[in-house]
């Protein structure tokens, strides 16, 4: 049994060069347990970023308290950026083994990277993959590292369609195979039901929960009807939620 | 093209040699000796042992003093261009290092310390310092803040940041200013050595320059253009390399 409590007050920017004093989140609270899958939609510039650098102890600036059973020690995170993010100056094996605070088997690793496509790379350096493959690799990364909750912030991005596909299903395999708690940042909600146990809402900044949504169709019936469905079904019954949609 | 640049520059330095030799014969004068008498004014220093045992004093006055800067001025470098309160609060201070000329500080580092040793290779630390200062700030304060904040959500810690992270990224700077500061040391030393200081190639070539021995100093000076120039293609060329192999 996991269970993470985020509980951000307010989470304010200073003001800095000229740039008025903006407050980017306020009295948000989120509740993830026992592995769950959770993907957080909301307008662009309202905070999804900031949420996640909270969360991952990156920007300890902010009023609140985010908590992992119940105590305040450091949260063990591992993070997918928009961006891969791998050291270009290392092999695509030592960006993953870089990660780990205690060696993690060979195998264990070419294992992962197998079943993400990538066993003829372990010694490639990154601008040598496309940037899918530099995305796989981030996330072989980020499944290698032992962590209480895996951070997500919109990893599929710039990929093309049917690569995106793919690479969402990759990432559903790994993580039944591998459980954890994941927080998934997107814009796109067709994504967010694709993936999601739950869906939460976020509003324009100051930014905080508006809608909270269980995703009750099994996985493997997420085809594309049943998602654009799912989704005219939210903007009947929430009808507050249907500008964020 | 290796091979071509090869020829390049031995046309190039011969040219030069012949361009030498012509003017020497042409003035036929004591004050510009042809490069064969330097060639042989070279070959008989070294078999006499003076100026191996003289180069080897520089050397290691050199080798010393450049680490020492290196290290240091890394060290401060990355401290500044990380830290922008502590940067603008030293900024003078470096700016007063940059434009102290080199004979000042030496002589004050003389006239403070005595005529020692440690004065001498203080003295050339403290002219390099502020350049290394300077060129690695700027590689600190072009750091990847998005790589810094990925070693930071997998958590790093100080040293592997350090290493994985950070010092890749500063290479460049650090390898521009080894070469710059070679070429700048060495000129230090000299100038230290002929200040204050009983044998070394600066001391040689005050020595040779009171009996007007110019072939004494052309010999002394194309020996250590030649170690300079070894160290350049042994040591700092294959280190290049070696780091760069990623692209």
């Amino acid at each position: 049994m996991n269970r993470l409590v985020v509980d951000i007050k307010s989470k304010r920017y200073p003001k800095l060069d000229g740039k008025e004093p903006f407050t980017a989140i306020k009295n948000l609270h989120v509740e993830l347990t026992d592995n769950e899958f959770v993907c957080i939609v909301g307008p662009s510039g309202c905070g999804k970023t900031t949420l996640l650098n909270t969360i991952a102890g990156l920007d300890l600036n902010f009023d609140g308290s985010i908590q992992m059973d119940g105590e305040n020690q450091h949260i063990k995170t591992s993070y997918v950026f928009q961006t891969p993010r791998l050291l270009p100056w290392r092999t695509v094996l030592e960006n993953i083994q870089l990660t780990h605070e205690n060696n993690v088997p060979l195998a264990t690793i070419k294992n992962l990277l197998e079943s993400l496509g990538l066993s003829d790379n372990l010694n490639s350096y990154p601008h040598h993959l496309s940037l899918g493959m530099q995305r796989r690799v981030a996330l072989a990364r980020a499944f290698s590292v032992e962590c209480d909750i895996l951070l997500m912030d919109e990893p599929f991005v710039s990929l093309d369609q049917p690569t995106a596909r793919k690479a969402r299903k990759l990432l559903l395999d790994l993580w039944q195979m591998q459980p954890r708690s994941i927080i998934f940042v997107t814009h796109d909600l067709n994504e967010a039901i694709e993936l999601a146990d739950r869906v939460l809402f976020l509003s324009e900044s100051p930014s905080t929960v508006v809608g909270d949504i269980m995703v009750d169709i099994a996985r493997t019936e997420r085809t594309v009807e049943k998602i654009a469905a799912f989704k005219h079904q939210i903007k009947e019954s929430h009808q507050h939620l249907a500008h964020l949609i | 093209m290796p091979r071509s640049s090869f020829i390049n520059s031995t046309l190039s330095l011969g040219l030069l040699l012949v361009i030498w030799h012509v003017v020497a014969i042409l003035v036929d004068s004591a004050v510009l000796p042809t490069p064969a008498l330097v060639l042989n004014t070279l070959l008989e220093a070294i078999r006499s042992g003076e100026l191996p045992h003289h180069l080897g004093i520089t050397l290691y006055r050199l080798t010393i003093s450049f680490i020492l800067a290196m290290l240091l001025g890394t060290a401060i470098g990355v401290i500044l261009g990380r830290h922008q309160k502590t940067n603008n609060f030293f900024d003078s201070w470096l700016i007063i290092l940059l434009n102290v000329p080199a004979l000042v500080t030496i002589i004050l580092c003389y006239i403070w310390f005595g005529l020692v040793e440690t004065a001498a290779i203080f003295a050339v630390v403290i002219n390099k310092l502020p350049n290394v200062i300077v060129t690695i700030r700027e590689g600190a304060k072009n750091l990847d803040e998005e790589l810094i904040q990925m070693a930071k959500a997998y958590r790093f810690g100080r040293f592997k940041t350090l290493r994985h992270v950070v010092m890749p990224q500063l290479y460049p700077y650090v390898m521009a200013s080894a070469r710059t500061g070679l070429a700048l040391i060495w000129k230090i030393v000299l100038v230290v050595e002929l200040l204050g200081r009983s044998d070394g190639m600066g001391y040689q070539i005050h020595l040779f320059f009171q009996l007007f021995d110019i072939t004494s100093i052309l010999a002394y000076t194309v020996s250590f253009i030649i170690v300079i120039q070894l160290i350049e293609m042994t040591i700092l060329k294959p280190l290049d390399k070696q780091a760069q192999r990623w692209k």
